[in-house]
């Protein structure tokens, strides 16, 4: 089953983990075969939001919710079971630092 | 009343004796709990129908799994021809092959291990964890539960259903933690039970002091855990919750009213309750490092051996508390130890430690600590600031025994100025 670790930071601390950590953390899992996917992202400040209202697109800078915490990059895994998921998230780097949100995929029903 | 039908009877015994465990194994055979549960009342179903018809069969719980089993087994195959899910089937399939599991005993317990543990999981909320556990490992119903919690069973039901499809959805495993990830597990499994029994035995709320079959249910989980992880811990806790729940009788009065325990006739003292959980704290305390639960069935141990208050080895009560506030360094600890210091060696050395706790601000909205406060200044005749306290004490409380002692201690008070 997939799960995606969602890795929250606060601003001040985007770069509080060493680049070349959180890359040893994906070659690890690389290599065990959990790993899907993983990217860092840009800081919020880099964001746009889109939506679709009555067929007009809205764009606009941002969002700057009023959190204190972003999404900072994700994990796309492989796991049994939760218990292997938190596993894995416990591993993530910043977790030491922000929060990683643990969430299994949900299939899509095509009917 | 119909007549006793010997049949219907031993249905019944069988139920209360082993539908937990029948569940447990059930769970694991078919991977989810709404379909084992309702395999499991279609096996007792069975049960009503044939056992009349066929006799009662040598080992009812293996009768019960295997029949439930099967079952269940036909309920997701005829979903799964309904919704085409495949996940169903896929179930379905590891539940034929896992067949040959289900019968011995070590496998059984285990499951009720696995039960307990998904339960308690720490991805659920802590307040479904102990919804679950009441519903699932103890078979209260949703309005049993509802009813000792003073919350509405629909919330209740709804906070049941949604712990269930979280374990569903995010694939909680039905497992016995690795040796690893156990001490941590455990000590989530020792909160919920530790959270039954207080929310039994000191109702936070409400119109009586205790409530009887929260603390009795918490009991009979403790003593089922100490069972099945003979851990220092658990012993720990089971003696803490035993040394608690035997002074029962003595703690409240005729019309309900709280008697604190400097107060309470120990001669109606559960004693063979005492020495059960004197017993275990020898246990417990025999571990290399003596855990939180530990120190506290030690301290209320010492309570529990004393004679009076006046009798009491607060001086050990004392270092018990220092050696538990280095593992848990709350408030809460704090003001215990500081009214310790009072009973060893006056109240002009306990209330200068109370004060500077509240003075923090860390335990300005604990009634408790308003009433500790309360009761020192009233002992050393500072009637005002006690009147004060026990106002404060009295503003914060919702538990209407608790209200109403206060409220005595302040008509003492009036009566004792009154006097002057």
């Amino acid at each position: 089953m997939k799960y995606v670790c969602l890795v929250y930071l606060e601003t001040g601390k985007l770069h509080a983990v060493p680049d070349r950590e959180c890359m040893a953390c994906g070659d690890g899992l690389r290599a065990s075969g959990r790993l899907v996917a993983a990217e860092a992202l840009q800081p919020i400040e880099a964001a746009t939001s889109v939506r679709v209202r009555n067929g007009k697109t809205w764009i606009t800078d941002g969002p700057f919710a009023e959190t204190k915490e972003q999404l900072a990059g994700f994990y796309l895994i492989d796991a049994a079971d939760l218990n292997e998921a938190i596993q894995v998230a416990s591993k993530i780097p910043p977790a030491r630092e922000g929060t990683i949100e643990v969430r299994p995929v949900r299939q899509l029903n095509p009917d | 009343m119909v007549a006793a039908d010997p049949v219907h009877e031993i249905v019944s015994a069988v139920y209360v004796a082993e539908s937990r465990r029948v569940l447990a194994t059930l769970i694991r055979l078919l991977g989810d709990f709404d379909a084992a549960e309702e395999a499991l009342h279609e096996a007792f179903r069975a049960a009503l129908e044939q056992w009349p018809r066929d006799g009662v069969p040598g080992n009812p719980r293996a009768w019960l799994v295997s029949t439930g089993r099967f079952k269940g087994i036909d309920a997701l195959r005829r979903r799964a021809r309904f919704d085409a899910l495949e996940e169903a089937g896929e179930k379905a399939d590891i539940a034929v092959e896992d067949g040959e599991a289900w019968a011995d005993e070590a496998s059984v317990e285990d499951d009720r291990l696995r039960l307990i543990f998904t339960c308690c999981h720490p991805a659920l909320a802590p307040d479904a964890q102990v919804a679950l556990t009441l519903r699932e490992v103890c078979g209260l119903t949703t309005e049993e539960i509802a009813q000792a919690y003073l919350t509405r069973p629909a919330t209740l039901a709804q906070r049941i259903v949604r712990a269930k499809a979280k374990i569903r959805d995010a694939r909680i495993p039905y497992e016995v933690p690795s040796a690893a990830e156990l001490p941590g597990r455990l000590d989530a499994v020792l909160q919920v039970i530790y959270l039954v029994f207080n929310e039994g035995y000191a109702a936070s709320s409400g119109p009586a002091v205790t409530r009887h079959d929260l603390a009795s249910e918490a009991i009979r989980l403790g003593r089922l855990l100490a069972e099945l992880m003979p851990e220092p811990e658990v012993f720990a806790l089971l003696a803490l919750m035993l040394l608690h729940d035997s002074r029962r009788a003595a703690r409240s009065g005729p019309d309900g009213e709280l008697i604190v325990l400097e107060e309470q006739d120990r001669s109606l003292w559960d004693h063979g309750q005492i020495d059960e959980g004197i017993g275990l704290v020898r246990r417990a305390l025999a571990a290399r490092r003596p855990g939180p639960y530990a120190i506290q069935a030690a301290i209320a141990a010492v309570h529990a051996e004393a004679a009076s208050t006046g009798d009491t080895d607060w001086g050990e009560i004392v270092a018990l508390y220092d050696a538990l506030h280095r593992f848990v360094p709350s408030p809460v600890v704090e003001l215990n130890r500081a009214v310790a210091v009072a009973m060893r060696d006056g109240p002009a050395a306990g209330l200068p430690l109370v004060d500077a706790i509240l003075d923090r601000g860390d335990l300005q909205e604990y009634r408790l600590a308003h009433a500790a406060r309360a009761d020192l200044c009233r002992r050393l005749g500072r009637a005002d600031e006690a009147r004060a306290s026990y106002e404060r004490a009295l503003a914060l409380t919702r538990q209407e025994p608790e209200r109403r002692f206060i409220a005595r201690r302040l008509a003492e008070l009036a009566g004792r100025e009154e006097r002057r």
